[in-house]
């Protein structure tokens, strides 16, 4: 059949896996055990691709929200040097939200449906996105070490099990890894610069600390979604797992630079290998999911006020198809 | 927590809404998919990469060449509606190990034995 004929079973509905068929759950299973990717004309359990979906989407959601703190800094950037790099990371952030939701849409879920439940507020974003940058040296926290978190989050996951989703988080990442160092860059310049600047970015890192630990999710006992989606190789490491490989590969380079972090129980147990921290906050985490953070509102009246102005130019866009056509004789 | 008072100035300027408003978009109102295939150099193939949301195939063309040729080097770009793209789904003619077709790679013709075989004859004699 031709691209785009494709109708798949009612995306909304939950099945259970136990009410799957059992020999072609085995099979799907068998598949995914031995390293195969699923493509979306393949059979799927129900719950398969619902999960997919909520993901990729809120992940896609996540790059688009996620333009805006840092885009706020643009006009204001330090610099014509500072502002060609931030202005190509904040598109790689709205191009990478694009190639989520098509991977997404492969799954059935029109991209219309999917930046309806964003204004509506129905699906969710990441989190860390309901904070405001600040001052410059913000986004220079955000783009080294919420970017870091975030591609520790999607090397992870680029090798689950579905194909569209993989293909995504590859470029992502590779694409990604120029914020990560333009982030580096910028935070070392603060740091290593005058008394003004370190405390700048100091205060910076302060404010974002606790959102960067909240950026993997909640700590896995309270989490949802269990086993079954890693069993699924849709979720390919728990939260805190996440967490540790992030902690262990930037709190060394936080410290080098002489910055400290607002928790003074942070440390590497050497016996178990594991980092310890205090508490987070997690009530406030709930919280601001919930939409009562300082920006929820600000980024949703954004991105509704984005649709609503875009409108009169996709409609004269999509109008010009209905040109006349001049006959050939 | 309290909302705060955005901290972007255009923002600021907007004075957008403080209650939610409704903001719904049509279906299809973005437009349908178009498959793109990006060739990086003069001479090389052109390799799929995803597609773009276009109401036409000059503006996928111009989606995509932002979308997928706005870093790396880039020497030409294809796009087609993906409603134009024939496939056939789990199809079982297809293969998808080939241990049958060796016939059809040149590692399946060995002569090497046969020749050594043949010369050792040749010296007996």
């Amino acid at each position: 059949m031709y691209g785009g004929g494709f109708i798949p079973d009612d995306i909304d509905k939950k099945v259970p896996v136990d009410q799957e068929d059992p020999v072609r759950l085995e099979e799907f299973q068998a598949r995914i055990d031995a390293g195969e990717k699923i493509e979306p004309h393949d059979w799927m359990p129900h719950e398969y691709r619902r999960q997919l979906i909520r993901l990729i989407e809120q992940h896609a959601h996540s790059e688009i929200i996620g333009a805006l703190p840092e885009g706020t800094w643009i006009t204001r950037a330090p610099g014509f040097r500072r502002k060609l790099s931030l202005l190509a990371k904040v598109q790689d952030e709205v191009g990478h939200a694009q190639l989520l939701y098509n991977a997404a849409e492969t799954l059935g879920k029109p991209r219309e449906a999917m930046i309806n439940d964003l204004l509506s507020g129905k699906s969710k974003y990441s989190n860390v996105f309901n904070y405001p940058a600040k001052t410059w040296a913000d986004t220079a926290v955000i783009a080294w070490l919420i970017d870091a978190a975030a591609i520790v989050n999607q090397t992870t996951n680029a090798k689950g099990s579905y194909g569209p989703y993989c293909r995504a988080l590859d470029r992502i990442c590779q694409e990604e890894s120029f914020h990560l160092f333009y982030g580096y860059e910028s935070v070392v310049t603060l740091a290593t610069g005058t008394e003004q600047q370190r405390a700048m970015v100091q205060e910076a890192l302060t404010r974002w600390w606790k959102p960067i630990m909240h950026f993997h999710g909640p700590p896995d006992t309270s989490s949802v979604h269990g086993n079954q989606l890693e069993r699924w190789k849709v979720k390919m490491a728990s939260n805190d797992a996440m967490r540790q490989t992030f902690l262990n590969m930037y709190v060394p380079k936080i410290w080098e630079l002489g910055l400290t972090v607002p928790d003074p129980d942070l440390k590497k147990n050497e016996e178990t290998g594991q980092w310890e921290f205090g508490d987070p906050d997690w009530d406030e985490f709930w919280e601001v999911i919930k939409g009562n953070g300082p920006c929820n509102h600000e980024r949703l009246q954004v991105r509704r006020k984005a649709e609503e102005d875009g409108r009169w130019v996709r409609e004269a866009l999509m109008a010009r198809s209905g040109k006349q056509v001049l006959p050939l004789s | 927590m309290a909302t705060i008072k955005s901290l972007d100035p255009r923002v600021a300027r907007a004075e957008l809404p403080t209650e939610p408003t409704e903001v719904v978009l049509n279906p299809e109102e973005q437009w349908e998919t178009y498959e793109v295939f990006h060739q990086k150099k003069s001479g090389a193939r052109h390799i799929h990469q995803g597609t773009v949301h276009a109401p036409s195939s000059e503006l996928a063309y111009t989606f995509a060449k932002e979308q997928y040729g706005r870093r790396d080097q880039t020497y030409s770009i294809w796009v087609v509606k993906t409603s134009q793209v024939f496939t056939v789904e789990n199809d079982n003619s297809l293969y998808k190990t080939v241990p049958e077709k060796q016939y059809r790679n040149a590692g399946f013709y060995k002569v090497r034995d046969k020749i050594e075989k043949f010369k050792r004859q040749m010296n007996e004699h």
